[in-house]
């Protein structure tokens, strides 16, 4: 079987987040771009570990992004990926992406499109049920574990107030979050083998976009901790039912 | 604009987060110009259907199909998909929760529409239509605008108070076309007793300030007293004091309650963004330079075991006095 990993590029977490241009671009300056947590961590060492188990045969990996977005792709590939697309286009829409990758992935017989639970930037969780919709299959969102037995994929998935574990056949499009696998390093032999694996480029469909930002906003500032004292435990629940309204 | 509004079925009742998600859909029909259908898949009587008019449906399309005994993302998005051609609605509306957010993304891309995922706001109309969501892991805001003809909007839950009439809704049977469903059931794992994390207004959690698990103790008091979930931070779940599904964070759940009480947690960037996007922050820390204070609105400088069953005791006595 063949596996696809969608992999995002992400601003590092501890990235200071701010805007430029009247507040309707995001300021790259000094942000530094890594795969996104979810994509690395559960989504491709997934891949990676049936690969290993001689259930899949070859993981390859997709990016929607412009050649800034080779380093992480280098870096999928050092933990083991076997071949990488970019298809070069700038990552801007939900529908954008959803389509590039289905057109890209749509007559290579992938039996499963693994994506991340959701990108750290834009948090939509929704690209994975996009891509299903492109490709006419099913979809399962937030899974906590996959184990796979011919065409019948095993998953477990979040649901309100617990999991539930559903099976449902190849091919199908999964997104993955935490449970689903344990985060690795890349050693030095994935390293060295990286540099001499192919990294591909795709040109773009002509798909448009179907929403544009308008402007960003940050989050108004806290206006500042009001503290309490041991023996005020009383007037603090008061300022949560008064002034916060949350109790 | 004609409005359609996906309804979480559970066994035939709803929940609160979808009184407000169908509010939300009627002040969007009400701003626009047009009325909300809401759609309801599998059993469901027609008196607890017809209710869903108390919050702002004007009709309700239900198909109690089996094939919608459990959740496929597929065969829910597609019966979604021809309640949207039936009513020739314009606009889409689910909430931004596992189920949610998979249907919203399915039925924008076969739709064709723009969508966006994590409203917090009503879409502004004049001169187009765009939509604010909370984005960096609830650091900012971006305003959205939706350029497709069909627009898609999942609406974190929590956002609005829900409002309710005694109007009644007219239920009307619809079959969807879809009978199958490719996704089969083998095992459902509920937590028992406590209140599920995803969903609760009032989240209490505890760092590795709190020593070891033997001392939870304390955690669960307020919790209770509370009627709040538990959470913690990513160590504690690491070094298994409590199980893997209480832990927030960059790698863990990303939570959105009224209240979050953070006990002994230093409030590091990776947890933050977990639980940014809380209405309210309550930080219990006694080191007073924990970058936690930074983000939260009311702080107590000091020991958890000692703070901890001080604040129980309070919330106790106030709810005794608000019974
Ligand atoms: C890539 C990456 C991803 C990560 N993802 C996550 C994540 O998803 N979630 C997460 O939580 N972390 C995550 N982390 C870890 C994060 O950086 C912090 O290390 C972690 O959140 C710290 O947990 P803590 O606050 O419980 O412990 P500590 O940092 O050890 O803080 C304990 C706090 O308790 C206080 N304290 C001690 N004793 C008492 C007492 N008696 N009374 C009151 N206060 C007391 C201390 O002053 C201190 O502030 C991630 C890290 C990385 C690098
Ligand atoms: N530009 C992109 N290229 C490839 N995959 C992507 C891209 N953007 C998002 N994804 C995938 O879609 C998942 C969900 O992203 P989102 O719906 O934007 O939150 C991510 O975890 C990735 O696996």
């Amino acid at each position: 079987m063949k596996i696809l990993v969608c992999i995002a590029q992400a601003p590092d977490t501890t990235s200071k987040i701010a805007f430029t241009d009247n507040n309707t671009r995001f300021n790259e300056a000094g942000v530094t771009y890594i795969i996104n947590p979810y994509d690395e961590w559960y989504a491709l060492v997934r891949a990676l570990e049936l690969k290993e188990a001689g259930t899949a045969g070859e993981v390859h990996l997709v990016t929607v992004g412009n050649a800034g977005s080779e380093a992480i792709m280098r870096k999928a590939l050092a933990l083991g990926g076997d071949q990488a697309y970019r298809i070069n286009t700038e990552s801007t829409d939900t529908y954008l992406v959803a389509e590039q990758i289905a057109a890209f992935a749509k007559d290579k017989g992938y039996d499963l499109v693994l994506t991340g639970k959701e990108s750290i930037d834009y948090n939509n969780g929704s690209i994975g049920a996009s891509i299903a919709a492109a490709l006419d299959t099913e979809y399962v969102g937030f899974a906590t574990k996959l184990d796979v037995s011919g065409n019948t994929v095993t998953v477990t998935r979040e649901i309100e107030g617990g999991e539930e574990t559903d099976t449902v056949n190849t091919p199908v499009v999964i997104s993955c979050q935490k449970g689903m696998a344990e985060a690795r390093i890349p050693n030095m032999r994935g390293i060295m083998a990286a540099r001499t694996k192919p990294l591909n480029v795709i040109e773009p469909t002509g798909t448009a976009a179907l929403t544009q930002i308008a402007s960003y906003e940050l989050l108004p500032p806290k206006s500042g901790v009001k503290l309490f004292e041991a023996d005020q435990m009383d007037a603090l629940v008061e300022a949560l039912h008064k002034d916060a309204k949350v109790i | 604009m004609s409005v359609l509004v996906f309804v979480e079925n559970n066994q035939g009742s709803f929940k609160k987060k979808t009184y407000e998600l169908i509010n939300y859909a009627a002040e969007v029909a009400k701003r626009t110009g047009g009325d909300t259908t809401a759609l309801v898949l599998g059993q469901a009587d027609d008196a607890a259907l017809a209710a869903l008019g108390n919050y702002g449906a004007v009709k309700v399309l239900h198909d109690s199909n089996a094939a919608f005994n459990n959740f496929g993302t597929r065969a829910f998005s597609k019966a979604v998909i021809a309640a949207a051609q039936k009513t020739g609605a314009k606009v889409i509306i689910t909430n931004y929760d596992v189920e949610g957010k998979s249907i919203a993304g399915y039925v924008a891309a076969a739709l064709k529409a723009g969508l966006v995922s994590g409203a917090v706001d009503y879409p502004v109309t004049e001169g187009g239509f765009t939509v604010k969501k909370t984005v960096f892991s609830g650091k900012a805001f971006a305003n959205i605008t939706i350029t497709s003809d069909i627009k898609v909007v999942s609406l974190v839950p929590n956002t609005f108070p829900v409002q309710k009439t005694d109007a009644a809704a007219t239920v009307e049977a619809f079959d969807t076309g879809v009978s199958t469903n490719n996704v089969t059931v083998k095992e459902v794992n509920k937590v028992t007793g406590a209140v599920p994390l995803g969903e609760a207004e009032l989240v209490v959690s505890g760092g590795r300030g709190l020593k070891g698990p033997e001392n939870w103790g304390i955690v669960e008091d307020l919790a209770s007293a509370l009627g709040a979930a538990l959470a913690c931070s990513r160590p504690v779940a690491d070094a298994h004091w409590r199980p893997h599904h209480e832990h927030v964070g960059q790698t863990g759940g990303t939570i959105r309650p009224n209240l979050y009480v953070a006990c002994g947690i230093s409030g590091a960037i990776q947890h933050l963004a977990g639980v940014n996007s809380s209405k309210c922050i309550v930080v219990i820390n006694k080191d007073p330079e924990a970058p936690f204070f930074k983000a939260a609105d009311y702080g107590v400088v000091g020991d958890v075991f000692e703070i901890l069953p001080k604040l129980t005791e309070a919330v106790k006595k106030f709810k005794a006095g608000h019974a």
